[in-house]
């Protein structure tokens, strides 16, 4: 199963939604209580990011045969200038507007990073590039 | 503690709730913040027995709780959230409750209550 959605820059009062339609249609899907948990938390946190960071961009989810849940973020730029620092816990180049939200502690990433059991991040001024993997 | 009891402590309102049940259901342990990053980062374990306790009355507050199991969300210093928030609860059965306490008074009370004492 493979789904894909568009994300629009500073689309805040949509952040959210994507990442709650992934929930939902895992939870239909069956998928356990905990591997659900670490897919929405990092959809969702990736999800914020594209709105508050990028110039935009699509997500693709897929369901495996195997059950191995896919999540990759492709945004359109500008890209992470500095990608060691924005994997630092506490690092943050979010705006007045994303910290009014709740996010823009620098645990994006870090959180991400976490709950995946596979991460991979590529950046250029032309996008970003995302991809994790979980597994029950 | 259950929820009862929690609503009693803290005097609070309740701005939704739809199954009555909830009412009964124990909690062991609250996170308060108004970063959602840091909830999302270190709610860990216990978390359909967890409460969310914040001042920030955004969308993203539930999607939140809606991302992490949690079905309760206490705003504090009397916020009230809109009326598309509460649709956005509704759809995934999370209660709202709002206290005029401050949040560190609202931790203090719920604490002294018994609440969060995990090792204790």
């Amino acid at each position: 199963m493979i789904k894909h959605y568009d994300v629009l820059k500073d689309d805040y009062e949509n952040a959210g939604k994507v990442s709650s339609d992934i929930k939902r249609t895992l939870k239909q899907l069956g998928l356990d209580t905990k591997t659900l948990r670490n897919v929405a938390i990092a959809a969702y946190e990736a999800e914020i990011n594209m709105i508050i960071h990028s110039l935009g961009g699509d997500i693709t989810f897929e369901l495996s045969d195997e059950g191995e849940v896919i999540l990759c973020f492709d945004d359109i730029g500008p890209g992470i200038p500095n990608l060691d620092l924005a994997l630092q816990p506490g690092w943050s180049t979010a705006s007045a507007k994303a910290r009014e939200l709740g996010f823009g502690a620098g645990m994006g990433l870090v959180n991400m990073k976490r709950v995946a059991n596979d991460f991979h991040i590529e950046s250029s001024p032309q996008g970003t590039h995302l991809k994790m993997r979980f597994s029950s | 503690m259950i929820l009862k009891d929690v609503i009693k402590i803290l005097d609070a309102d309740v701005i939704y709730s739809e199954d009555p049940a909830i009412l009964e259901k124990e909690y062991i342990d609250a996170f308060a913040s108004d970063l959602m990053s840091d909830a999302l980062a270190l709610i860990l374990d216990h978390n359909e027995a967890t409460l969310l306790i914040t001042g920030l009355a955004n969308t993203q507050a539930i999607r939140t709780a809606e991302m992490l199991d949690l079905s309760v969300i206490v705003y504090v210093r009397g916020k009230i959230p809109n009326e598309e928030q509460i649709q956005t609860a509704k759809m995934s059965g999370i209660a709202l409750l709002s206290v005029k306490h401050t949040m560190f008074q609202t931790c203090g009370l719920l604490y002294e209550a018994g609440l969060g004492r995990l090792n204790d």
